[in-house]
C-alpha cells in the first residue's frame, strides 16, 4: 500500500476530471469529445479506488468494475451513432449536427 | 529532509509523481492534439498512468482490466472508427466557431476545480461505515476479494450488466447497419412517381 496521502490522489482525479470536462466543452470533433468523456470516467474510477482504500472497503473497486462495463457499452453504442452520422455527412463536427434545432 | 525519510516512502512518492505527470500530460494531449489519432494515443498514455495508480492503491485486478479492456479494446475501437470512416482530418483547433465559448469553458473548469479543491481541503470526503461491503485488505489476493464481492453482494447488478451488454451489441448492429438497398420494383415505382410529379408541376 502506498504511503502517499489519499488527498493527493483525489486532487489528481479532480484535475483529470476538469481537463476532461473542459475538453468536452471546447472540442468540436465528435470522436475527441467522446474521448474526453472517457477521461472523466477514468477520473471517477480513480476516485472510487481511492475511497476504497480510505474506507478499506472492497465495494469501491466493485463499483469501478461496473463503471468499466457501462463505459464499454456506452462506447459501443456511441461509436455506432457516430458511424451512422458520418455515413450521412462526412467530416461532421458537433456544430453541424443541428437537425433538431427549433 | 529527503535523507531522513525511509526509502519506500520516497519510492511511493516517485511512483505517484511520475504516474501523475503521465496522466495529466496525456489528458492535456487529448484535449489539445489536432489529429484524432494523436488524441487516441494520448488517451492510451492517460489510461496506462491511471493503471499504475491503481496498482499503487493495491487494485491489481482493476489495473489489469484497465490495460486490457480500456487501452486494448476501447481505444482500438476508437482507432478503427477513425480509420474506417476516414475522418482523420486535422481539426482547426485555433478557430473558434462560437464566440466566447472557450473562455466560458475554461472559466467553468476553474470554478469546478475550485469546488473540488474546497472539498478536498474540507477533510469530509470519506465519511460513513468502514468496510461496509467487506474489507479490501483481508486475507487473500485482490482478485479473490473482488470476485467474492462481485458474485455474492453484487450478484444482481452483475447479472444486469450482462443484459446491458446484450442490448449494447444489438444496438451497435442496428445502428451501424447500412440501410437496405431498394429493390428494382421500388426503384421503378419511385421513377414513375417522379415523372408524374414533374408532369404535374409542368401543367
Amino acid at each position: 500500500m502506498t504511503t502517499v496521502p489519499s488527498s493527493w490522489y483525489l486532487t489528481l482525479s479532480a484535475v483529470l476530471f476538469t481537463i476532461g470536462a473542459v475538453g468536452l466543452l471546447v472540442r468540436r470533433n465528435v470522436l475527441v469529445m467522446f474521448m474526453c468523456v472517457e477521461l472523466m470516467l477514468n477520473a471517477v474510477n480513480l476516485t472510487f479506488v481511492t475511497f476504497s482504500r480510505m474506507l478499506n472497503d472492497i465495494g469501491g473497486q466493485t463499483v469501478v468494475f461496473f463503471v468499466m462495463v457501462v463505459a464499454a457499452a456506452e462506447v459501443v453504442v456511441g461509436l455506432g451513432i457516430i458511424v451512422a452520422i458520418f455515413r450521412r455527412k462526412a467530416n461532421a463536427t458537433a456544430d453541424d449536427l443541428h437537425i433538431l434545432k427549433g | 529532509m529527503l535523507a531522513a525519510t525511509p526509502a519506500h516512502v520516497v519510492a511511493d512518492w516517485g511512483v505517484f509523481v511520475v504516474a501523475a505527470v503521465v496522466v495529466l500530460a496525456g489528458a492535456l494531449g487529448v484535449v489539445t492534439a489536432r489529429h484524432p489519432v494523436h488524441c487516441a494515443l494520448f488517451l492510451i498514455q492517460t489510461l496506462f498512468g491511471v493503471a499504475v495508480l491503481f496498482v499503487s492503491e493495491l487494485a491489481h485486478f482493476l489495473a489489469a482490466v484497465q490495460v486490457i479492456v480500456y487501452a486494448g479494446a476501447i481505444v482500438v475501437l476508437f482507432l478503427f472508427v477513425i480509420m474506417l470512416l476516414g475522418v482523420d482530418r486535422s481539426e482547426q483547433v485555433a478557430a473558434e466557431p462560437l464566440r466566447g465559448q472557450r473562455p466560458t469553458a475554461i472559466l467553468l473548469g476553474i470554478i469546478g476545480l475550485a469546488e473540488f479543491a474546497g472539498l478536498v481541503r474540507s477533510n469530509q470526503w470519506a465519511t460513513g461505515a468502514v468496510s461496509a461491503s467487506g474489507p479490501a485488505n483481508a486475507a487473500g489476493s485482490n482478485v479473490e476479494l473482488l470476485g467474492r464481492s462481485l458474485f455474492s453482494t453484487y450478484l444482481l447488478p452483475f447479472e444486469v450488466t450482462s443484459v446491458l451488454l446484450v442490448i449494447a451489441v444489438v444496438a451497435a448492429v442496428v445502428l451501424a447497419r447500412r440501410p437496405p438497398r431498394p429493390t428494382p420494383d421500388e426503384v421503378a415505382e419511385d421513377d414513375e412517381r417522379a415523372v408524374r410529379e414533374r408532369e404535374g408541376v409542368a401543367t
